[in-house]
């Protein structure tokens, strides 16, 4: 069930929970509207000898859909994640170690690769593997009447002509990754890019109170 | 879609689709069952390949659903012979910590319960799927509901435990898995493990599952009744719902409003940046392309022996100049674009030189205006 948004340049609402597994060194789930990715994360620990790399961590992700076996869709959506996810990690400080991360399709209604990138983000950060910086994604769409919608819906993305996903650092507020299907212009991009970047300002947000509240003592 | 907490964590979703039923059950819907040991419940499994567990575990749940015929798969028959429907039921392993079977098992059976699948009519041979809006979603016609429950044995069966943990699978001698319902039907009965049993070991465990089939089936009818009361009232419902927001390892953001003024502003700044950087000196051609002219120059230069180039150009091309070639010197032609002229001129104009044969003496060479439809392209 979609609760209404007021306006397009609205994030939806987002929520997490950590802890829900107990095997994993990390594990979040995150929902952002009625989309919601479990996140866990194993590492920094033993690596298997055919992919040991001699002078950095070996990173690698798995991706489950939520129904039948993952196919090649499933294994671009995988890679695309492991190379955002190389970016910001210091792979470099555990030299022969794998550190995996497995994401769970719970549900999808739209935005689905910036909530694995952001699920990715915290269940990093909650298994305590060093990071460059923290990363925030946030997806836009352009709708035929060329107007942005912010977090777009599936519906929304369906009947858009082109969706953009931005990954941004927290360092100097720069972009890191940029995942876009169809066409748009110079100017929509840019335009895309600002309102997806001041919208990052609030996951960024969102990710510290996160942290703030699990490491508080009371509730 | 169901999920099952506790210390072992499952995920089950079913879906469905249309398809061919198979030569000998002409009559019969489909139900496929796959357990999914992700890598997430126990970094030893594997992802894409079924360990010995898995595959046991797929089996044991597949005789329990299927051979229980606890779904009636003839009401899942369209046309028969040649369309049914296959109920395909995933069921993904998120946190390994023993019992995995009972686990699945409760997860499968309420996912399955759970599940409407789309409505259908046939029309002759064609067979039309309404979507979810159009038609109200049916319900599988569940007739009872099996459930598994595990018992591990120790010390030749001396010591018995219900639901072991996975410390407790490790040593155990043995394990006996009894699929009841709550009528007390037995459905399924595996015993592995070497070990041998006394008949009142196997009654005696009967007899718990009973009292545990009861309690557990309890359960899911009220997991179920609330999930029908929210949807009936249009309150939240689902997994998103499922979140006690009130521990400490929760959070939660209300939807966050974009100031879009300062967007506005900046966006404008920045294209404005990104036309200067492409229209400063030196770095003009970097941005506005064209094709070379190079090789046009150096015939022109043969040609008119050394005469000034931009007054003859200036007859074959209408357009406002641009391109100011020296041709006094002969080793190097410079091509000098003004900032503001690109500015002013329409963007669409490129020169284009060709070549009426390249290996023909050099003796023709012609420039052409070209103009090309109004696009600009690129990432900053």
């Amino acid at each position: 069930m979609e609760i209404p948004r007021s306006s397009g340049f609205q994030l939806r609402h987002m929520m997490c929970e950590f802890g829900q597994l107990s095997r994993p060194d990390g594990d979040v789930t995150v929902f952002q509207g009625d989309t919601s990715v479990t996140t866990a994360v194993y590492g920094p620990g033993e690596v298997r000898m055919n992919k040991e790399i001699l002078n950095k961590a070996t990173v690698e992700t798995v991706f489950k859909p939520k129904s039948g076996l993952p196919g090649c869709a499933e294994k671009m959506f995988e890679r695309t994640l492991r190379n955002t996810c190389e970016t910001f990690l210091l792979a470099a400080l555990h030299p022969r170690s794998s550190i995996s991360i497995i994401v769970q399709e719970i549900q999808d209604s739209g935005s689905f690769l910036s909530c694995c990138v952001n699920s990715c983000c915290l269940a990093l950060l909650d298994a305590s593997v060093a990071m460059k910086f923290l990363v925030a994604a946030v997806t836009c769409a352009i709708d035929s009447e060329e107007c942005i919608i912010l977090d777009p819906t599936v519906k929304q993305e369906k009947d858009s002509c082109a969706v953009l996903t931005f990954v941004f650092e927290n360092k100097d507020d720069s972009i890191l990754a940029v995942y876009t299907t169809g066409s748009y212009t110079v100017q929509q991009f840019q335009q895309c890019s600002q309102t997806c970047g001041e919208a990052s300002k609030a996951v960024f947000d969102f990710y510290r109170t996160s942290i703030e509240k699990k490491l508080s003592k009371a509730t | 879609m169901d999920r099952w907490v506790g210390f072992v964590e499952v995920f089950a979703q079913v879906s469905c689709e249309l398809c061919a039923p198979k030569p000998t059950r002409p009559s019969d819907g489909v139900l496929f069952i796959n357990v999914e040991l992700s890598p997430m419940a126990c970094p030893s499994f594997e992802s894409g390949r079924m360990s010995e567990l898995g595959v046991e575990i797929n089996r044991l749940l597949e005789r329990c659903l299927k051979e229980s015929r606890c779904v009636d798969m003839e009401s899942l028959c369209i046309i028969s012979g040649e369309k049914v429907w296959q109920v395909r039921t995933d069921i993904h392993v998120l946190n390994h910590d023993g019992n995995i079977i009972d686990c699945a098992s409760i997860a499968a059976i309420t996912a399955l319960t759970h599940f409407r699948r789309p409505d259908v009519t046939v029309d002759g041979s064609n067979v039309i799927v309404h979507p979810v809006e159009e038609k109200d979603p049916i319900p599988l016609s569940v007739h009872h509901m099996p459930i598994c429950v595990s018992f591990s044995f120790y010390e030749q069966g001396k010591f018995l435990l219900v639901d072991p943990s996975d410390k407790e699978e490790k040593v155990m001698d043995g394990k006996m898995v009894i699929g009841m319902n709550k009528h007390r039907e037995i459905c399924t009965l595996q015993v592995t493990g070497q070990m041998l049993l006394l008949k009142d070991q196997v009654l005696r465990c009967s007899n718990i599952a009973v009292v545990k089939v009861a309690e557990t089936t309890d359960l899911i009818h009220k997991a179920l009744d609330n999930d029908r009361q929210a949807r009936a009232k249009g309150e939240k419902f689902g997994y998103t719902d499922s979140v006690a927001m009130d521990t400490i390892t929760t959070n939660e953001m209300e939807p966050e409003e974009v100031d879009m003024d300062e967007v506005e502003e900046t966006v404008a700044a920045s294209l404005q940046s990104i036309r200067e950087s492409m229209t400063d000196k030196g770095v003009g051609c970097i941005g506005e392309g064209g094709a070379s002219t190079w090789e046009l120059e150096e015939k022109e230069l043969k040609e008119e022996q050394g005469h000034k180039v931009v007054g003859q150009r200036s007859k074959t091309t209408p357009q406002p100049e641009v391109v100011v070639l020296d041709s006094d010197s002969e080793e190097e032609d410079v091509v000098i674009m003004e900032g503001d002229q690109l500015l002013t001129q329409p963007r669409s104009q490129v020169y284009n030189t060709k070549k009426a044969s390249s290996t023909e003496s050099a003796n023709l060479a012609q420039v052409q205006t070209k103009t090309k439809p109004k696009k600009r392209k690129g990432k900053p």
